[in-house]
């Protein structure tokens, strides 16, 4: 028997039944001694019955249709389907139009001068690929990321041997982001490392970076897409783009602060 | 195959979050619409939920937190909810035993408690949470869940004794409640 004194919170463990068995003979042997106690205990025991038995009956209900797991998986599912079909369609039209402007170029007068047709380079496209990544992980609700934060030194190490460059995740807690986790994605200039971080808000925010051809070093530059803001740069060779759905007043501070961690030297 | 994964390890808690939500929303119709949310939110979440997390803790920090914020706007819209919102379905029951408080007393009993200390009190005494996971819903420390269950559980037993011996000057609650 041990002679630790018997306090509050046994009273209440024992009432839980969440005592050890030493410990809770130690509490019997106690109220034995101390009928005031006892009586104390025995009409919180009461009173936990009470709650319990009064509660069993919506505990045992039929659960409504409204809670049906397997149908709300299959909604979101059908959702999430709808903006695959515009995805899809957005990429068929895409190759009809490159296609069609193709065989066109042979047919009809001299070829079209391949800077003012062809895709954006340096910064631009980089910009244009964060863009297209959130567009389409960040609405992913199952997998957003490839590798989530639990895993970020695998990832670091991962995305850093895929890019030959160092990859670093900015801490962006201190704002209200969390470091969600990330991906690979593939762009015409090689791979890219995308890190995604979100709020408590469920705002989420897609930072891609991959190593520069063009622009090896460049300033901020903003750019838009719809609702997303975008801020774009590159630092000896490295080029960053940070977007979210955020107006520039709230978006430009955050990419400032990564632009600062990234900065530093290890 | 994760999709199955996720049913398998959600659909057996509805009936306990349910009566958690229940027992803090008091009109049924108002508890459901809070579980549903709880669970759409669960659904496209789950990426946020660590393989070997305990899901049960999960769900109820989600449905507690929902809860509260519905507390929040009630009290700033000013809206009232009256135990009588309550269906009569709810209290079919016969008493229990030797009890003659019905599901309607305890929870006008629970009522009279603080917000904190009632979650306290319900999370530990009906849905058999440890303490450190009721400390996780509530995100507070251990001691803090020790010492509301200890005031929680003092104050409502005051109250359902005052009931039983029908020294409460209303039993069964005014018509208007204070705003939850």
């Amino acid at each position: 028997m041990s002679d630790r004194p018997i306090t509050e919170d046994d009273l209440h463990a024992y009432v839980d039944l969440a005592l050890d068995a030493a410990r809770h003979g130690e509490v019997e042997r106690y109220l034995a001694r101390h009928e005031d106690v006892a009586a104390r205990v025995a009409g919180y025991r009461k009173d936990r019955d009470l709650l319990r038995n009064a509660f069993a009956r919506v505990a045992e209900e039929p659960v409504p249709s409204r809670l049906n797991v397997d149908r709300m998986i299959a909604q979101r599912h059908a959702s999430r389907y709808q903006v695959w079909q515009l995805a899809v369609a957005a990429m068929v039209m895409l190759v009809v139009g490159v296609a069609g402007g193709w065989s066109l170029h042979g047919q009809w007068g001299p070829p079209v001068a391949v800077v003012a047709a062809g895709p954006a380079s340096g910064i631009a496209a980089l910009a244009s690929e964060a863009a297209d990544s959130y567009a389409v992980y960040a609405p992913d609700s199952f997998r957003p990321v490839e590798m989530r934060a639990d895993d970020s030194a695998d990832f670091v190490r991962w995305a850093s041997q895929r890019l030959s460059h160092p990859v670093r995740v900015p801490d962006l807690a201190p704002a209200g982001y969390r470091f969600m986790g990330g991906r690979i994605i593939a762009t015409a200039h090689g791979p890219a490392a995308m890190l995604m971080y979100d709020d408590d808000k469920g705002v989420r925010l897609v930072m891609l970076t991959r190593p520069m051809e063009i622009d090896q070093n460049a300033p901020m530059t903003s750019s838009h897409r719809g609702d997303l803001g975008g801020y774009s740069w590159a630092d000896k060779g490295l080029g960053y783009s940070v977007v979210a759905p955020l107006g520039d007043g709230l978006l430009h501070p955050l990419a400032d602060e990564i632009r600062r961690q990234l900065g530093r030297d290890i | 195959m994760h999709d199955d994964e996720m049913t398998r390890r959600i659909a057996p808690l509805i009936p306990a979050l349910r009566r958690y939500a229940r027992a803090l929303m008091k009109n049924p119709a108002m508890a459901d619409d809070l579980v549903q949310d709880c669970l759409e939110r669960a659904i496209s979440r789950w990426h946020q939920h660590r393989v070997d997390g305990n899901t049960r803790t999960w769900m109820f920090t989600i449905l507690h937190n929902l809860a509260v914020n519905n507390w929040q706007q009630a009290r700033f819209r000013g809206v009232h909810v009256t135990i009588d919102d309550v269906g009569d379905a709810a209290f079919s029951h016969p008493p229990q035993q030797d009890e003659n408080l019905h599901l309607q007393d305890v929870m006008a009993a629970l009522e009279q408690l603080p917000d904190d200390q009632r979650s306290v009190v319900l999370l530990v005494s009906v849905e058999d949470l440890s303490y450190a996971d009721a400390a996780k819903v509530l995100g507070v420390p251990v001691g803090t869940v020790m010492s509301r269950l200890s005031r929680g559980r003092e104050r409502l037993h005051q109250i359902l004794a005052g009931a039983a011996n029908g020294t409460v000057e209303n039993p069964h609650g005014p018509a208007l409640r204070r705003v939850k």
